[in-house]
């Protein structure tokens, strides 16, 4: 979208002169966030969505990472003599805050764990299907000719696999571990990447900063990590949040069909699974915890990403709020 | 066109070639089909003359080798699993109940999707476009077996409206395919709407607002069919990424049983010649809608170059 011009004939009619002034009113204000660097912080505070979201993440990370070593129960540890305990807010006891399942197992220590299963897979699955797709798309956008339509055939034919039932048969084949799922997501997902970074490096690669830079004598990998590198990162940024929610809802999803993470593993999958067999008739809300501490999780890292692509990118805010300034008025953001 | 159709079969080709192999060596890595086919009391005598029997102590080349002539007399072997019946007739079986659970699910989708977009891009950051635009972010970030869980457990359990299993479509493929459009309705809802907002910002939109086109016509006429070419190819994508995945959580779920099911039940019991058939039909078809996406991205605006 264009941003439009203030100055143009629209002026003649009342209405949408009064519209325009609105906008010109509104849209000053709001690009001073741009103008002035005020620091992301600030700007994430105002987007309240984005902030709330980035602020159940911070917990969630905190609780996955001291939650299990202060709560000091094993999610395996079954006793079924003690099975089906409400939460404590039922009339249950403090031994056991969300209650137990039907096997005995704490629910609360197991939704901590399959918290540390799903960020641990996540982060891992970005870093290195990123590192690998970014190598690859630096390297296939700067040599360009042959070695590129070698690499993108690659790409393409990756691209064009049925995902998750390959996926699958792999597990079947390695067994569900957390390092086999990691590197069977990353396997499966690095593409994006390199088809991104190439889409950059092309269009960076002509520019005259590269050109001077060449020109001068740096060597290929000088001019293809410390001068094309650095355009890629809002862009990459946008994306491995993406990609992270992305992978953390497949991890579920393997693990739910049974091909994931495996006994004594835990998985928020595993356990929707386990659940949804087991007390579908029976006590709902032992499905309900971890699908929904799953289905928040990955909207706030949506949300969190929606926000980014917007900050980082002054093209897109200017987008945002011209949109915003326009559709309604006033009331702009 | 014609040329170009003839070189994305090619491409197709390889594509499905290469799936195939994987599939081969995967398999044939994965275990065992004998361990499931024989009762638990057979010797090692029995299990061993078997799998003689069925070829799988020759030399990996030399399976290989008989796996691709068989392949190219499109012969993919019997299915281990169900007992007697070709792999390719198994699937055959099983595939038209998938097609009728990703066609009313991408019904839906496409019958919500388009009025909720434009209803959103309306009034960009007004308050009917935020709430849709979160629930569109909802509907996406849920996982698909959890709002299964959800449907199930709202009108199965609690309303009793419909049921699980196989049976009418009217009863028990609507909650399946509601689950399976969920998630797609969101995704595709976002992109009608930035797409919508971009097209009401074009020139040729002012000069039909200058001539006084109602606001109607200019949106639902004008700015919706150049707003739907990438929608096209989106809606393509959900296809392809619903027939070769969602639907094996979505049936698994619902107990619905499609090629997914089979699929997941084929994995467990390492059924090499169903696997390997039924990761070959799907790849054809994706193959095939991956080109006619792109033929209806070129049919769809004349701008675009296939070369």
């Amino acid at each position: 979208m264009t941003v439009p011009d203030e100055y143009t004939s629209e002026l003649h009619d009342v209405e949408e002169a009064e519209h325009a002034e609105e906008a010109l009113h509104g849209r000053p204000f709001e690009l001073a966030a741009v103008r002035s660097r005020s620091g992301l912080l600030p700007d994430l505070v105002r987007d309240r969505l984005g902030f709330a979201s980035l602020i159940f993440l911070v917990l969630l990370i905190l609780s996955a990472i001291f939650g299990p070593m202060i709560l000091d129960i094993d999610p395996n540890a079954g006793n079924l003599s003690n099975a089906m305990q409400p939460p404590v807010w039922h009339g249950g006891s403090w031994d056991h805050i969300f209650g137990t399942d039907w096997q005995g197992y704490d629910v609360l220590s197991r939704l901590l764990a399959g918290a540390r299963t799903s960020l641990i897979i996540g982060v891992l699955v970005v870093l290195f299907a990123g590192t690998f797709g970014v190598l690859i798309g630096l390297w296939a956008g700067y040599k360009g000719g042959r070695t590129d339509r070698w690499l993108m055939g690659w790409v393409d034919v990756q691209v064009s696999f049925p995902g998750l039932l390959l996926a699958m048969l792999l597990i079947a084949l390695v067994g569900g571990s957390v390092a086999s799922i990691t590197f069977i997501l990353a396997v499966n997902g690095w593409m994006v990447y390199g088809r991104m970074t190439r889409g950059v490096v092309l269009s960076v690669k002509e520019r005259p900063f590269v050109e001077a830079a060449e020109i001068i004598g740096c060597k290929p990998k000088r001019v293809v990590f410390t001068h094309i590198l650095p355009n890629l990162v809002t862009p990459l940024a946008t994306l491995a949040v993406l990609e992270f929610a992305r992978i953390i809802l497949a991890e579920a999803a393997l693990s739910f069909l049974g091909l994931g993470i495996q006994y004594p593993g835990v998985s928020w999958g595993l356990d929707i699974s386990r659940a949804g067999d087991h007390e579908l008739f029976g006590n709902q809300w032992l499905i309900i915890y971890p699908g929904v501490l799953l289905s928040l999780t990955v909207l706030a890292v949506n949300l969190l990403s929606s926000w980014l692509r917007v900050a980082l990118d002054p093209q897109e805010r200017e987008k945002k709020f011209a949109a915003a300034a326009i559709g309604s008025g006033k009331g702009a953001a | 066109m014609g040329r170009y159709i003839a070189r994305r079969l090619g491409q197709g080709l390889v594509v499905i070639f290469g799936v195939t192999i994987f599939v081969f060596v995967i398999t044939r890595l994965i275990g065992d089909p004998v361990k499931f086919m024989l009762p638990l009391s057979a010797t090692p005598e029995q299990r061993e003359a078997r799998r003689a029997a069925m070829g799988l102590d020759d030399g990996i080349l030399t399976q290989f080798f008989r796996f691709i002539g068989d392949l190219l007399r499109l012969d993919l072997g019997e299915s281990t699993y169900v007992r007697g019946q070709s792999a390719l007739s198994v699937v055959f079986d099983y595939l038209p109940r998938t097609l009728q659970l990703v066609a009313l699910g991408m019904i839906f989708a496409v019958v919500l999707s388009i009025p909720l977009g434009v209803l959103a891009s309306r009034k960009p950051g007004g308050i009917t476009d935020r709430i849709l635009t979160t629930l569109s972010l909802i509907g996406l970030s849920m996982p698909q077996f959890f709002l299964g869980f959800m449907l199930l457990i709202a009108f199965t359990v609690k309303l009793q409206w419909f049921e699980t299993g196989p049976g009418p479509w009217t009863t028990n493929l609507v909650l399946p395919a509601v689950c399976l459009a969920l998630p797609a309705i969101g995704r595709l809802s976002i992109v009608v709407r930035s797409s919508m907002i971009d097209e009401m910002n074009t020139q040729y939109v002012k000069v039909a607002k200058a001539k006084g086109m109602t606001q109607r016509r200019i949106m639902g006429v004008h700015a919706l069919r150049n707003a739907g070419i990438p929608y096209v190819t989106l809606l393509g994508w959900e296809i392809i990424r619903a027939l070769a995945g969602y639907t094996v959580v979505v049936e698994s779920v619902f107990n619905w049983p499609g090629l997914g099911f089979m699929a997941k039940t084929a994995i467990k019991n390492q059924d090499f010649y169903l696997i390997q058939a039924i990761v070959f039909v799907i790849a054809v078809i994706v193959v095939l809608l991956n080109i006619v996406i792109d033929i209806a991205y070129k049919v769809l605006d004349p701008r675009v170059d296939l070369q």
